[in-house]
């Protein structure tokens, strides 16, 4: 067995709401949790999309913020050290003989538990891609769609595409690191934050940086990789940019991706499940949370909480298989860390 | 009740009826009508999934809020016809609009 593997009891696919709380639920029953999520940081669309807005439906709190409700989560799993693998997707589930799971990454990261729980909201968030013809050809190969080690850019010629906040942080970000940077924007102006654009509008003037504005891709050119970026600008002419590097940077949108094949039953991007226990049709693989479908099912974190509830007095028995799970409420036993 | 027409992705057209006094947004019409729409946000103009465009019938809606343009201007493709379809309300000025999908696909 691979010595690089973590070892858990659950593998929960999703660190949003649902995913942070199914690890106090499973702590009380003293499983381990182990969290994988796409996205860089915890929290899902919570803290991706929205964290500064106020959600109203949450029990117990007439009104808080995404972001709060994300940190309070954490707080209250924390007494079970839940572990993370962020800013990787799950691209396999493997069942061994022992029916057990090992869950590997698109980083190749691997997670051997007892069993899965996909908590992945509307599944993971991905780049929006540009529509050119041979963008594929080039993704590796020059193209990507985050910064993950910005010394990947160190001296090379570098084409930002995008006018929202995440183009114009990376623009003044690399623009210190990178040979050259283009920034490439389809309007006049930015409609990010106004601190940013002023920045990158003073590095432009300075020469620091190219900026090229009302402009929009429209090729990508190479051999084996990535040598030149084509754009069309505002007259409708061709202009050829020497290019190592293409970081075209519209945002994210979720898809479902890989889950789709697992196996499982999937009703209109969601996984059927069992409401008895929100197990699926596969043995030790649950879904909870907006990720899931049942007769009536509504998509409100506060129905995700009750499902992770129920569905780890179901789990139990595959962690534990000697044991008999007897029920207790917090305000008699406490929540009892690891 | 107002009727309009619905693009989907593939080009198919086709008629959609809706009430035009609930409140409801044009967003949630089309998912209503089972069309691929993700509305990730919910309605927020903060995430783009429901991004349309307004073949005809645009001029009575009115211009696009400065939360959507931060969004519809974010994405790698956007038309002087583009809106979010969240926010939008049904209403009489709808009547005989053709609306275009252009959400992205959800697989």
């Amino acid at each position: 067995m691979n010595t690089n593997m973590i070892h858990t009891d659950l593998c929960i696919i999703g660190a949003g709401p649902v995913g942070l709380f199914a690890v106090f639920e499973a702590g009380l029953l003293k499983m381990r949790c182990h969290l994988i999520d796409a996205l860089p940081q915890i929290g899902g669309q919570l803290s991706e999309i929205y964290p500064q807005k106020p959600i109203y439906d949450i029990p117990g709190y007439p009104e808080i913020k995404a972001q709060d409700l994300i940190d309070n989560l954490m707080e209250q799993a924390k007494p079970f050290q839940p572990t993370f693998t962020l800013g990787e997707r799950v691209d396999h589930l493997d069942k061994q003989p022992d029916g057990s799971y090992i869950v590997t990454t698109s980083d190749k990261t691997h997670v051997h538990c007892k069993v899965v729980i996909i908590a992945g909201g509307l599944g993971c968030f991905e780049p929006r891609k540009p529509v050119l013809n041979n963008l594929e050809e080039f993704e590796g190969k020059g193209i990507s769609y985050m910064v993950k080690n910005p010394e990947t850019f160190r001296d090379k010629n570098v084409v930002i595409a995008g006018g929202g906040d995440s183009a114009l942080d990376w623009t003044i970000f690399l623009a210190k690191v990178a040979k050259r940077v283009t920034l490439v924007h389809r309007n006049e102006t930015f409609r990010g934050a106004p601190d940013s654009a002023s920045k990158v509008f003073d590095l432009a003037n300075k020469g620091k940086i190219d900026l090229i504005l009302s402009a929009n891709l429209k090729e990508v050119n190479g051999n084996g990789k990535l040598e030149k970026v084509i754009l069309e600008d505002k007259n409708k002419q061709d202009v050829s940019i020497d290019a190592d590097y293409l970081i075209p940077l519209f945002g994210l949108s979720p898809k479902l991706g890989p889950i789709a094949d697992w196996g499982l039953s999937i009703d209109k991007n969601a996984i059927e499940v069992d409401t008895r226990d929100y197990s699926t049709g596969v043995e030790r693989i649950y879904a909870i949370g907006d990720i899931n479908t049942y007769p009536g099912k509504l998509k409100l974190i506060l129905c995700g909480f009750h499902e992770a509830a129920i569905m780890m007095h179901s789990a139990f028995k595959y962690v534990y298989p000697d044991q008999k799970l007897s029920f207790k409420y917090t305000t008699v036993n406490g929540v009892n860390a690891f | 009740m107002i009727k309009f027409t619905v693009e989907d992705q593939e080009g198919n057209r086709q008629e959609v009826e809706a009430p035009a006094d609930m409140g409801l947004s044009l967003m949630e019409v089309l998912k209503a009508s089972e069309y691929p729409i993700l509305a990730t946000c919910g309605g927020m103009a903060l995430c783009a999934t429901c991004h349309v465009e307004i073949l005809e019938g645009k001029d009575g809606l009115g211009d696009a809020t400065d939360v959507e343009l931060d969004q519809l201007e974010n994405l790698p493709e956007y038309f002087p016809t583009s809106r979010l379809a969240c926010q939008i309300r049904i209403g009489d000025i709808l009547e005989g609009a053709v609306v275009k999908l252009r959400g992205e696909d959800v697989m």
